[in-house]
Parts: structure tokens; C-alpha cells; sequence
């Protein structure tokens, strides 16, 4: 039997050598399928294929290490990164902008006119990020800060069926955007450049040092809000910072790469079934884990159909939801065989 | 006796019946020339009054805007909230719709007659116009829709010849809408720009509307791109864009809103959608 630090280091060993695989073979796969004879410099290998397989990995790994944050902040396994809101809020960002971009004051009062152009300069990105932080913040606010897990949890579904409301609202009204959305729904990993990599990368960095920092406190919480207050640990402050994080993480990736589904839900489990770490390591394997699961997911989204494009959040809710069934059938049928 | 009239009675009515079959293959019957018409599409609405017969329009959907005099009419919704109760009361002789319009049941089972059309490609735009030259009951309904396809063909040909000697027969690839999804050949817009002489990248197989890779585009490197001006202000910032020929040289054509409104309707306005496009060519081609 071998001790739980060994079975998370091996385990932690296996999912870099399946990132450093899939990033080598990511750059082999395109609008061709597989080739491998293109040479390293080839533009279409560095501009387009580098950006966008590193993009896929780093936005998972954003999401895993959220989804991590995320049950472990609210001791839920169904929890996931988009439990605050933001996915809805970086949706509606996302339609106002298309909205502004497309009547671009054609049919709007002559003194909003300027809107148009300044939602075009800040982008579709830009919104997205802005509209996941206005939603979780939306939250934040009607749960009355952070000390009540369940207010907390109704305020986010609230605050997702409100501004998904809107959505809804703005796109039947204007048709027109339907594609785009759907685009953005999704999820699409294809126009991720190499800044958008560096950015992933920063707030990778920036969001892991914390949540390493803070793992004592989410051990502590994993035995109840009591004990953990008991063992001397600031809950109120250091559970805000974490949120902050985890806002953070959601909504960096989703600004990228649109709302990808089951990734921050399904990867902290698979850590789960595999070890029982404490959360430092834990969340570390989260990220690594999504990584590669949006990693591959892309790959498939570039290569099934090439030259077209699978949503690559079809693949991912495919994927994903596959393995939480595997998971529920393997439970279900140990609980029921006599022990 | 009586049978005798009822069946003159029924064979004058015969005489002024019409049926026509729809683009969901279904019969509508119609017994006398409708004279109280909607429509709920915008190319729908532009086909009948170019067809003469806008007198008889009183109603269409939301955005049917040309000619000026159909902004005067009741506006009944869209594709997906057209309000049954707004049409029952203008009491259509006949409804115009989009054959995904989700309320054609409803209408159908409250006694309207609705014929359905799915005007997508060039050749359906054909098709609908002699279908609802049809409906119109028009002395000469094929001579009729023959002489607008007629003079929408020849409008294209016209702007055609005006295409700058460097961009006749060019490859392009026109994106019908952000996140990647181009106007294929198969596309009605990807027939105008086929009979302008121009090589779409993205062929029929594909599809009208598919979802391409972006790898795809700076591969086949069309000599020009088309897209809507939002997309066109950040095209330097898709990996790998900035480097391609056409966008080093400046050969993008991004048309505003109301161009993009004029482009995606299949009606009988696809010469001046022709002319919009060849205009763009001219205007970038020039030093």
C-alpha cells in the first residue's frame, strides 16, 4: 500500500506526462486532421496551434483549480466554478456587447450612439470579464457577504436565472445573435493568441499561490465551519479571498474561451476517486487534471470534423458527464453488493 | 335544381382556386386572389411588392423595413414571437412565413392559410418568388417571378463587370457571423458572390453556415475577407491573422449593420446586395 503522498506524486506525474503528450500532439492536429511533417517554424505551428492548444490547457486548469476552490469552499461535490453566477454574467455581457456592435446606433437614440463603438473597442473579452465579476459581486451583495453558505448558493442561482433571463430576453429580440451566442455558450478555444496565453498564465500563477497558501483553511472547513473556527482560523476574511480567487480563475477563463461545461465540475472528482490529498495538492492535481481535459477536448474539437469545428463544450459536457455516470454506476453497484 | 346551382356555385368558386405547394411540400389552397396579405419575413414582404402587389399587404414581421411604405404596417413580432392574436385580428386571406416561424400550426389550426417558404439558397429565392407570383394570383405568375429573377440576375452581372481587373475571380471568405461561422457556397449570400465570379474557400460540401476552424482561412489565405465591422476592428488579434496576405494589403470588406441587414436577406434586393459587395472591392482595390 502505497502512502498517500506517493499515490498523489505518481498521480501528479502522470497527468504531466499526459500534458506534455497532448500539448506535442496539439500541435500535429489542425484543419487537416493530424500532420506530422510540418516543421516547428511553419507559422501555422507557432501562431495558430501553440497559442491555441496552450490556451486550452491553461483555461482548464483555470477551471479546475476553481472547481476545486469552489467544493471545497462550499463543501459540496456538485459544486462547480459557475456556482457565483458568473457564467451568466459574462453571457449577458457578451449579448449586450453583440447587441451594441450589431445595431451600432443604427436603430438607437442619436446620444447612445457612442456606445456602439466603445463596447467594440473593450471586446468580447473584455465584457465576459466584466460581466462575470458584476455578477458574482451581484451575489456577494444579496447574500449579505460570505458568512452564510446557503444564502450564498441561493443568491448565485438567483442572480444565474435573473441575468439568464436578460439574455434570453436580448436575443429573442434580436436573432441576429443567436450564432455568436451560441458560439460564446459553447465554448471555443479557437481565437486564443498568444497574449490571452500569457494573461491565462499570470492568473494561474496568481490564483494557485493563494489557494496553496490558504489550504489549511479548506482542510479545516472539510471538518465543518465550527472546527475549522475552533483550530484559530479567520474564516470570514480568508473565505472571501478564496471566492475572490475563484471569481477570479471563472472568469479570466470564460473571457477566453466562452462557457465551457463540466470541466471545473468533473475534474476535481476524478482527483477525488484517484487520491484523498490534502487541498494543496489536491488543487494543484484539479488544475493539471482540467488542463488536460480541455486539453484533448479541443483536440477532438479540431479534428472530428476538420476543417469545421465541434464546440469544443459539447465535447467537454460529453466527456464529462460520461465519466460522472461511470463513476455513479461503479458507486451505486459497490453500495449494493453485500460487503 | 338547387344541386345544379350548388354545383355552378362550386365550379365558378374552382375557377378563381389556386393551389400551391409550399416549402414543406404541403397544398394550400386558396379560393379567390388574397387580398388582405402578411408577411413574416423581411425578403418575403420586399418579394411581394416588387412582385406589385404591396397595396394588399397589412402586416409583416418586425423587421421588414423596405419599401419605405411596409414601415407603416402593423408589426406582428419575429421568427420566434410573432403574435397569433396580432394576426388573427388583421383577418389575412393568406400568412407569408419562414418555415421554421414557430406559430404556423397555431394559425393553421385557427383556419388561416399559411403558406411556408425557406427562401436559403439562390435557387429557393427563385422558387418563392414564382411561389408567391402564385399566391398573388398575378395574370402571369411564372412570366411574372421570371421577369424578377430576371432582373436580379442581371443586376449581379452588371455589378459583376465593375469587379477591379486584380480581384475578378478571387478567392474570399465571408464570415456571417463572430465565432467562426462562414457564409458557405451553399449559403444564398455564397451564390451572389458565385455568380459575381468569385471563389468561396468554403465549399457546398460544407455546408451553408459551418463553424470553421480559423487555421482554415490562414491556410486556403483567400485574397479577400468579408465581415461585419465589429469583427474587422480586432482581426489582428486572431493568432495567426495579421500575417496574411489579404490583411497585411488591406483587402477586408467590413460592412455596417444595415449593409449586414440588406446582405442576409434572400429576396429580390440581391442585386443591390451584389452592388454593396462589388462596392467594397472597388473602394479597397483603389490606391
Amino acid at each position: 500500500m502505497k502512502s498517500t503522498d506517493q499515490r498523489s506524486l505518481s498521480f501528479a506525474l502522470v497527468l504531466c506526462g499526459l500534458t506534455l503528450l497532448l500539448w506535442l500532439l496539439g500541435l500535429a492536429a489542425g484543419s487537416r486532421g493530424f500532420e506530422f511533417d510540418l516543421a516547428w517554424t511553419d507559422p501555422i505551428v507557432q501562431d495558430i496551434r501553440l497559442p491555441r492548444t496552450l490556451g486550452a490547457w491553461l483555461a482548464g486548469a483555470l477551471l479546475g483549480l476553481a472547481g476545486a476552490l469552489a467544493q471545497g469552499l462550499f463543501r459540496n461535490p456538485l459544486a462547480d466554478p459557475y456556482l457565483l453566477g458568473s457564467a451568466s454574467g459574462a453571457a449577458l455581457g457578451v449579448a449586450l456587447t453583440l447587441a451594441l456592435g450589431t445595431w451600432g446606433g443604427a436603430q438607437l437614440p442619436i446620444d447612445i450612439q457612442w456606445v456602439g463603438p466603445w463596447a467594440w473597442r473593450l471586446g468580447l473579452t473584455g465584457a465576459a470579464f466584466a460581466g462575470a465579476w458584476g455578477a458574482v459581486l451581484l451575489t456577494l451583495l444579496l447574500a449579505r457577504g460570505v458568512q452564510h453558505t446557503l444564502r450564498l448558493l441561493l443568491a448565485g442561482v438567483v442572480v444565474g436565472v435573473v441575468l439568464g433571463a436578460f439574455t434570453s430576453l436580448l436575443s429573442a429580440t434580436q436573432p441576429q445573435l443567436l450564432p455568436a451566442m451560441q458560439s460564446f455558450l459553447l465554448g471555443n478555444t479557437g481565437m486564443v493568441n498568444g497574449a490571452s496565453c500569457v494573461l491565462m498564465a499570470c492568473v494561474l500563477l496568481l490564483c494557485w499561490l493563494p489557494a496553496w497558501r490558504l489550504s489549511p483553511l479548506l482542510d479545516g472547513l472539510s471538518l465543518g465551519e465550527d472546527t475549522a473556527k475552533s483550530l484559530g482560523l479567520k474564516v470570514v476574511p480568508l473565505r472571501m479571498l478564496l471566492l475572490a480567487v475563484m471569481a477570479l480563475c471563472t472568469a479570466t477563463a470564460v473571457a477566453q474561451t466562452g462557457l465551457i461545461a463540466f470541466v471545473g465540475l468533473v475534474a476535481p472528482h476524478l482527483v477525488r476517486s484517484r487520491v484523498r490529498a490534502r487541498f494543496a495538492m489536491s488543487s494543484l492535481l484539479s488544475a493539471l487534471t482540467g488542463g488536460v481535459l480541455l486539453c484533448l477536448a479541443d483536440m477532438l474539437a479540431r479534428t472530428v470534423m476538420a476543417p469545421q469545428e465541434l464546440p469544443v463544450g459539447v465535447l467537454t459536457a460529453v466527456m464529462g458527464g460520461a465519466y460522472l455516470m461511470w463513476r455513479l454506476r461503479s458507486h451505486s453497484s459497490h453500495e449494493s453488493e453485500p460487503s | 335544381m338547387p344541386k345544379l346551382l350548388m354545383f355552378l356555385l362550386l365550379l365558378w368558386q374552382n375557377a378563381f382556386a389556386v393551389t400551391v405547394i409550399d416549402d414543406r411540400q404541403q397544398q394550400v389552397t386558396l379560393n379567390a386572389a388574397p387580398q388582405r396579405i402578411i408577411t413574416l419575413l423581411p425578403s418575403l414582404a420586399e418579394t411581394v411588392c416588387e412582385l406589385g402587389a404591396c397595396s394588399r399587404l397589412v402586416g409583416t414581421d418586425n423587421y421588414a423595413d423596405w419599401p419605405a411604405s411596409v414601415k407603416a404596417l402593423p408589426k406582428l413580432g419575429g421568427l420566434y414571437d410573432a403574435s397569433v392574436e396580432a394576426i388573427v385580428r388583421l383577418k389575412p386571406d393568406v400568412v407569408l412565413a419562414g418555415k421554421s416561424t414557430r406559430i404556423i400550426g397555431r394559425l393553421e389550426s385557427l383556419g388561416i392559410k399559411v403558406v411556408a417558404l425557406e427562401p436559403q439558397s439562390l435557387t429557393d429565392v427563385e422558387r418563392s418568388m414564382h411561389t408567391i407570383a402564385q399566391v398573388l394570383q398575378l395574370p402571369q405568375p411564372d412570366a411574372a417571378a421570371g421577369r424578377l429573377w430576371q432582373q436580379a440576375m442581371q443586376a449581379i452581372d452588371q455589378s459583376a463587370k465593375k469587379i477591379p481587373m486584380g480581384s475578378q475571380g478571387a478567392s474570399f471568405y465571408f464570415e456571417a457571423s463572430t465565432g467562426g461561422y462562414a457564409a458557405g457556397e451553399a449559403s444564398f449570400i455564397g451564390g451572389v458572390m458565385q455568380r459575381l465570379g468569385l471563389r468561396n474557400i468554403v465549399g457546398v460540401s460544407m455546408g451553408a453556415f459551418p463553424q470553421i476552424n480559423p487555421e482554415f482561412v490562414v491556410r486556403a489565405s483567400p485574397q479577400w475577407l468579408f465581415l461585419a465591422e465589429p469583427s474587422a476592428v480586432a482581426l489582428h488579434k486572431r493568432p495567426g491573422w495579421s500575417a496574411m496576405p489579404a490583411v497585411k494589403a488591406g483587402r477586408v470588406c467590413a460592412f455596417s449593420p444595415a449593409q449586414g441587414h440588406m446582405l442576409v436577406r434572400p429576396g429580390p434586393r440581391i442585386g443591390e446586395a451584389a452592388d454593396v459587395l462589388v462596392a467594397c472591392l472597388q473602394k479597397a482595390s483603389a490606391p
